[in-house]
């Protein structure tokens, strides 16, 4: 099975360091959750997970190779990435951007096949957003654009999915059906890495939290371990009170000092 | 699947359409002219039957091969605009906006004023578009940190402004009966010298820039994306950025040379083939390059027939096309 491994990553840009001392495992099944307030170097330490940035020290290993050594067009068959819903400069069909993710697998010369446009069709519909085909990609709306970058990693045939903020910018209802489906890609057995800013979606969908701030790991673990009062607290710099509801879920929220004291 | 939203025809439809009306447009431009030539003649003519010495004459030596060089001219500066557009991601860009144009109008404004023969002209015009080019991605790649792509329009802005005003200084010192008119006449562009061996002299250059095109177009949707997303999709952005550039920069000098300094086409065209086959580069392209080669045999065709004497075609361009760009804006339609 295809693992992302990262040992003492050290990442950012060669005269300006972000991070170091990162260390993370994921693998099909796995949801690996990154939290960290804005600035902490999330966006960052995925470029640098994907390749796309060259690491400053440590060790990224993908499928047992170093990440380094491969060319973009083998990583891009096991890694795929789903930045955060963007503008698209040409008004492409949802269609042909969702063939896309299918360029890894032809050769440089060739254009789409029918089997990849077909296996396009296929991914859109098994997120449920079949009837998008034919729409501009620029006329959607932030959570459609989602879906169909998420659908675009779908084709891309990957076991392993990279995805910068998905819920950002969408509303309270776009966020759960993104959250929705991250969960349901891992139970098919795909593995997920993935940012978000609200701690309520790592104890959502997540199977591994990264606690990030100023680069530097504050807490690794499992959700229930790695998202405690104290560890949240330290990594926003709010006092952060975690409740469990009746049902057993659990929910952050702030801790109101006027209330509490 | 293979066609977008409704509004646009599908892509056989749409080049089998433009192409037969572009051949159209080539047989009616060979029969006009101040030398009217019949369809019968024209088919005498093309079966090696002419009726009339003459016809053989203008037919061979005058109109053919312009009509060959509007075709070739306007579907390599429409190719060119169509591949900067997605590269740059920006819709209005054309295929001047590294200095192609501007390095090409300096190397044959030397050669005029340096009184070299035709030939000479033509290649140093050649040359110095693409040593223009070539010393703007030199200077961009010597620049690290920033967004690649904007580095590069940064740097042909600035190169391009320097060799235009080498142009002027130029045009200061030529002979103002004799070399300033032809200075100005070549950065303007017209067709009317062109002969066979002018065409033959810029296929290569075109065709040589052509093939990794249509062979890449697809990968041209990756690119417009952005160098991190088409890597991520498995592309080598860099790369593929240099042999694009050097690609479409080869087509536009070679074209350059022999019709000097043709404006709008590489802006215009790729914008309205847009709007009728959508942004897919795979369509895109082979539409545009058709729609560019009929419109600058349209442009051509009235620069020989409309007045006594030669209209420049960058001035008929801009006629011809700024009207219809507004219109295009006015009616709301989405443009790119």
């Amino acid at each position: 099975m295809t693992r992302l491994v990262a040992r003492a990553l050290a990442f950012g840009y060669r005269h300006h360091p972000v991070g170091d001392g990162v260390d993370l495992d994921v693998g099909g099944g796995g949801v690996l959750c990154l939290l960290g307030p804005n600035g902490s170097g999330k966006t960052t330490l995925f470029k640098t997970l994907l390749g796309l940035l060259p690491r400053l020290g440590g060790h990224i290993e993908l499928d047992g190779r170093d990440i380094a050594t491969l060319p973009h067009v083998q990583v891009a068959r096991h890694l795929a990435y789903v930045p955060q819903g963007h503008e698209s400069v040409f008004p492409y069909s949802v269609h042909d951007m969702v063939v896309m993710g299918r360029s890894a697998h032809r050769g440089l010369f060739s254009g789409p096949t029918a089997s990849d446009r077909a296996r396009a069709t296929d991914a859109l519909a098994e997120l449920g957003i079949a009837d998008l085909a034919g729409r501009d990609y620029t006329h959607l709306s932030g959570g459609q654009r989602q879906l169909v970058l998420i659908a675009r990693a779908l084709a891309q045939d990957a076991p392993l999915i990279v995805m910068d903020e998905p819920t950002a910018s969408l509303d309270f209802g776009n966020q759960l059906l993104v959250l929705e489906q991250v969960v349901r890609l891992a139970r098919r057995g795909l593995g997920i890495v993935l940012s978000t800013h609200n701690p309520d979606h790592a104890l959502r969908c997540a199977t591994r939290v990264l606690l990030l701030k100023d680069g530097r790991l504050l807490a690794s673990g499992r959700p229930d371990d790695a998202l405690s009062e104290p560890a949240l607290s330290a990594v926003y710099g709010v006092a952060v009170r975690v409740e469990r509801l009746s049902d057993g879920q659990r929910v952050c929220v702030a801790r109101d000092a006027a209330v509490a004291g | 699947m293979d066609t977008g939203p409704g509004s646009r025809l599908n892509t056989p439809t749409a080049l089998g359409l433009l192409g037969a009306l572009v051949a159209l447009g080539a047989v009616l431009a060979a029969m006009t002219g101040p030398y009217p030539i019949s369809l019968a003649q024209l088919a005498g003519a093309l079966r090696g039957h002419p009726a009339d010495p003459m016809i053989d004459t203008v037919l061979f030596s005058v109109r053919l091969p312009r009509i060959a060089a509007a075709l070739l001219v306007g579907g390599a500066l429409a190719a060119a605009g169509t591949v900067y557009q997605g590269l740059f991601r920006n819709p209005l860009v054309s295929p001047d906006i590294l200095g192609v144009s501007t390095g090409a109008g300096l190397g044959a404004a030397l050669g005029i004023f340096l009184s070299l023969p035709v030939l000479a002209i033509q290649g140093l015009a050649f040359a110095a578009g693409l040593g223009t080019v070539a010393l703007v991605y030199l200077v961009a790649s010597a620049v690290r940190g920033h967004e690649p792509t904007l580095v590069l329009v940064l740097s042909g802005v600035v190169l391009g402004a320097l060799a235009g005003a080498c142009v002027s200084l130029l045009k200061i010192l030529a002979d103002p009966y004799d070399q300033l008119p032809a200075i100005t006449f070549w950065l303007l562009g017209s067709l009317a010298s062109v002969r066979t061996d002018d065409v033959l002299g810029a296929a290569p250059a075109v065709v040589i820039g052509l093939v990794p095109l249509v062979l890449l177009r697809w990968r041209m949707n990756l690119m417009a994306l952005g160098d991190e997303e088409a890597a991520a999709l498995g592309a080598s952005p860099r790369r593929l950025r240099m042999l694009f550039v050097a690609a479409a920069t080869l087509m536009t000098a070679g074209v350059v040379a022999i019709a000097g300094v043709v404006g709008w086409v590489g802006l215009v065209m790729p914008h309205i083939a847009r709007l009728l086959v959508g942004p897919n580069f795979h369509r895109l392209l082979p539409t545009a390059m058709l729609m560019g080669a009929g419109y600058l045999l349209l442009v051509d065709t009235l620069a020989r027939t409309l007045t006594e004497t030669e209209t420049p075609l960058g001035i008929l361009t801009a006629f011809v096309g700024a009207p219809v760009f507004l219109w295009l804006l006015a009616s709301g339609r989405r443009v790119w």
